[in-house]
């Protein structure tokens, strides 16, 4: 597909639906309609909208229209030895970067490198009164009004339609090292916060049936020194390993019938009385297959400081994000009214109510 | 000067002393001061040139006092400017004339430290290098490090989304930050974000976070901690050219390096730093260029190299690397004092924030050069190189009629030229009141009012730092009327993005 600045052509779309009050369903890619609640609305494609506005490695930034693929700016990046920090999952061919920001969901090196939110600099939006409005930009520092860009990091398309996003990007590490011990899961867990606390080069750390994975990034200097201080064997074919787990593509979550629970915590916390996990991000994500009563997952979660998240499941209907305090959630639907007062942008999709 | 536009009417007489009754009976004796003598240590922050006496000082020490005085202020729109140290440079913590002004002085606990998970939880008084004490038997520390980390706190960091020199690679207050309590004007307690790495619903976090005390008052706050370093290496490089150290940092991240700090001061600041401090800076260069690198020890020995190699291309004729703690400490110390040291050039100094593209420094400076010429005030630039965060220091005499208004007209001319290169008016220390006009500049009405939107979502009364930050659309009105000479944006040879 063609490079297409569709600025206005949306624009238009998003005034006449503001007019008819037509609520709206915004694709990208589709590659994520799996995540969130069930989606309701005339659809509005802005996958057409593609296209590299700007990319100035020496700057460390990329500005991109949001309908480009998230391959495409990866392989743009690879040329130049660099990359999206966050490492952010596809979940399918289509992904596109507006969908990426959007639903805001980071890979294995999340914890170490930071979030989606973290490295997004400035974007171009389009409100739900049809005003095309520009915040941030592609300077690292910036504190000129408040950080409206962030906001729309994980909103999925509640608060705008995203037109173009600014996101600083990194090297590439020259080495890459990953390392396996033999370790239950409370071994592990000690193992993970014991090297948090060092200044190792440490970008992902998962586990799962026994094994312990951790993975080394930087230069070769540094990797095989601190390969070294921590022992285990090494693992072949590590980038591979990673791709599948970003990628949802492990044995683990090989039923897709099923039910995928994610339980965000604190990462040192105890060990789960739960069925079998797959632990990610240092201990802080903690995958769960099946059936479960969402009530008392969410209630163990929060017993940690945390919160569980129904991933992938078919009941929803239901709200799949657990529910806000009252002072809170009030405070969502009135930032929800100053950027969409008519509720035409994926209404339902965050929460039943916004 | 710029104004402050009164939001509220001034209160009666007997309003006056039912608001300071209905505090009473919250408050102690020391913890309301309402007589002018009281009043006076409050009346500006570090942007000293802006003063205003508030109707009442507030230092509540818990948080039922904090919600029960804003309770009483929301009930009686009374406006509340919160106030940390008082070192912002923007004037965020100017006093409103007809409202209270609230200290969070006594909220200075640090209440819980998990090293398990690296994070602590402090209350928002406590100093900013405090912290990095508090922990610091445990090899850990808390990252972002503003030149006045010795005194400022870390509500007011958050406020403000504070920087420093190591932000390249660690980032600002936002990415150190999990979790922030808040009360609202309506006195309401919420939780935003959380000691996981993630939190349902939407980022509010990252709203609050420099939102300049404008949303809600922050009375508790969740940072991350990160072991120290175990190798730290700084180098030093004299260039005799200041668009060789341009090339030079340019150079030094397309190699696909990240140092930790990457700072450059012109041949002014070097020599008033040299001057002051007795650092060891060559004073025959035109600007120096200090590059510290951090990680593993071999990791950082080979970089050393690298950057070295990379330097010496690009044209410096000097690269020393510290030899030992105490003289990386001189180094540094040089850098931290430029500020200081400047001002001993002059009775007064006028500092500036903007951000640009790295790639536009040497017009941007140019374009400085030729502005510092025609209106006869020397500048010095002090520039966070590695992530474009530039601090041009005006040196002018408040005392000579007309130098204070002359040299805010420069430095909003720098402000402007800043964004029409594509930058932004401030990089870390905020709008506050300094730069309330510039955000004419930087942003167009329909962005103004999606500001104002987003306000009232947290403050429907406006009675949070009124004035502050985000400028009405008739002043930007007023501002423009009075800016635009003949029809001309100012800058009307710089393409617009």
């Amino acid at each position: 597909m063609p490079d297409n600045d569709l600025s206005s052509a949306l624009q238009t779309a998003l005034q006449t639906a503001q007019r008819k009050q037509t609520p709206l369903n915004l694709a990208g890619g589709g590659s994520k309609a799996f995540y969130g609640r069930l989606r309701s609305g005339q659809t509005l494609d802005i996958n057409a909208h593609r296209g590299v506005v700007n990319y100035a490695p020496e700057e460390l930034v990329i500005t991109v229209r949001s309908g480009t693929p998230l391959a495409r700016i990866e392989a743009l990046l690879a040329d130049r030895q660099q990359m999206l920090p966050f490492e952010p999952p596809h979940f399918g061919t289509t992904a596109s970067i507006g969908g990426t920001i959007a639903c805001g969901l980071s890979g294995p090196a999340r914890p170490y490198r930071g979030a989606v939110r973290d490295h997004l600099l400035g974007c171009r939006i389009i409100n739900g009164k049809g005003e095309q409005l520009k915040f941030g930009g592609e300077v690292m520092k910036n504190v000129a009004g408040y950080d409206v860009s962030r906001l729309m990091v994980g909103a999925q398309g509640t608060l705008g339609l995203l037109l173009e996003v600014s996101i600083k990007v990194l090297p590439m590490p020259k080495q890459n090292l990953t390392l396996c011990l033999e370790q239950n899961e409370d071994e592990a867990l000690q193992t993970f916060s014991r090297l948090a606390n060092q200044p190792l080069p440490l970008s992902a750390a998962s586990h799962y049936q026994g094994v312990s994975y951790l993975r080394l990034s930087g230069s070769e200097a540094g990797v095989a020194a601190a390969s070294a201080a921590i022992g285990g064997e090494e693992l072949d074919n590590a980038a591979h390993f990673w791709q599948q787990e970003c990628e949802q593509k492990h044995d683990f979550y090989a039923n897709q019938e099923q039910p995928l629970w994610r339980l965000s915590l604190p990462p040192a916390s105890a060990p789960l009385a739960l069925p079998e996990q797959y632990l990610s991000w240092g201990g802080a994500q903690r995958w769960l297959r099946g059936d479960h009563d969402a009530a008392l997952l969410r209630q163990l979660a929060q017993q940690h400081g945390g919160h569980a998240e129904l991933f992938r499941g078919d009941s929803r209907e239901a709200d799949n994000l657990p529910p806000l305090k009252p002072g809170l959630f009030k405070l969502h639907q009135q930032v929800k009214h100053a950027f969409d007062p008519q509720g035409i942008l994926n209404p339902g999709r965050l929460y039943q109510k916004i | 000067m710029s104004q402050l536009e009164s939001t509220a009417q001034p209160l009666s007489d007997a309003e006056r002393a039912r608001f300071l009754t209905a505090l009473g009976a919250i408050l102690a004796g020391e913890s309301l001061l309402h007589d002018a003598e009281e009043l006076r240590p409050y009346e500006c922050d570090g942007l000293s040139a802006y003063r205003t006496l508030p109707l009442a000082v507030a230092l509540p020490a818990t948080l039922e006092q904090l919600q029960a005085t804003l309770k009483i202020c929301h009930q009686m729109q009374i406006p509340v400017v919160a106030r940390g140290a008082g070192t912002g440079l923007s004037g965020g913590a100017l006093p409103h004339s007809e409202g209270l002004l609230l200290s969070l002085a006594k909220f200075n606990q640090i209440l819980e430290i998990d090293q398990a998970n690296l994070s602590a939880r402090v209350q928002p008084g406590v100093r900013n290098l405090a912290i990095s004490e508090a922990v610091a038997h445990l090899d850990l520390y808390y990252a972002p490090d503003p030149s006045s980390q010795i005194a400022c706190s870390i509500g007011g960091n958050v406020a403000e989304n504070s920087g420093g020199v190591h932000c390249l690679k660690y980032g600002l207050t936002l990415h150190n930050v999990m979790e922030v309590n808040i009360v609202t004007i309506e006195g309401e307690l919420i939780t935003l974000g959380g000691a996981s790495l993630d939190s349902p619903g939407y980022d509010l976090l990252a709203a609050i976070v420099g939102s300049e005390g404008l949303l809600g008052i922050i009375v508790e706050v969740r940072v991350k901690l990160i072991p120290k370093p175990a190798t730290i290496q700084v180098l030093l490089a004299a260039f005799n050219q200041l668009n060789d150290a341009g090339s030079a940092v340019a150079a030094i991240i397309a190699a696909g390096i990240i140092p930790a700090g990457l700072e450059l001061m012109d041949k002014l600041s070097l020599q008033a730093a040299e001057d002051f401090v007795h650092a060891g800076y060559p004073t025959d260069a035109a600007a120096i260029l200090l590059c510290e690198l951090d990680g593993a020890e071999a990791e950082v020995g080979q970089q050393v190299e690298e950057v070295r190699q990379l330097l010496q291309m690009h044209g410096a004729n000097e690269v020393r690397l510290a030899r030992d703690e105490q003289e990386r400490q001189q180094f540094w110390k040089g850098r931290k004092a430029a500020f200081p040291a400047v001002g001993r050039l002059a009775p007064d100094y006028y500092c500036m924030d903007g951000t640009i593209p790295r790639s536009r420094l040497s017009e941007v400076l140019e374009k400085m050069a030729q502005l510092s010429e025609q209106y006869q005030l020397p500048v010095a630039n002090v520039f966070h190189a590695g992530d474009g965060n530039l601090h041009p220091l005006i040196l002018y005499d408040a005392n000579n009629d007309g130098e204070l208004e002359k040299a805010e007209q420069f430095g909003g001319d720098i402000l402007e030229l800043c964004v029409a290169v594509g930058g932004t008016i401030t990089g870390e220390h905020g709008v506050g009141i300094e730069k309330i006009n510039q955000m004419c500049v930087q942003f167009n009405n329909l962005e103004l009012l999606q500001f104002h939107a987003l306000k009232a979502a947290f403050d429907p009364s406006g009675l949070l730092n009124p004035g502050k930050a985000v400028p009405t659309l008739h002043r930007c009105a007023e501002f423009g009327a009075m800016h635009v000479h003949h029809g001309e944006l100012p800058f009307p040879d710089l393409p617009r993005f």
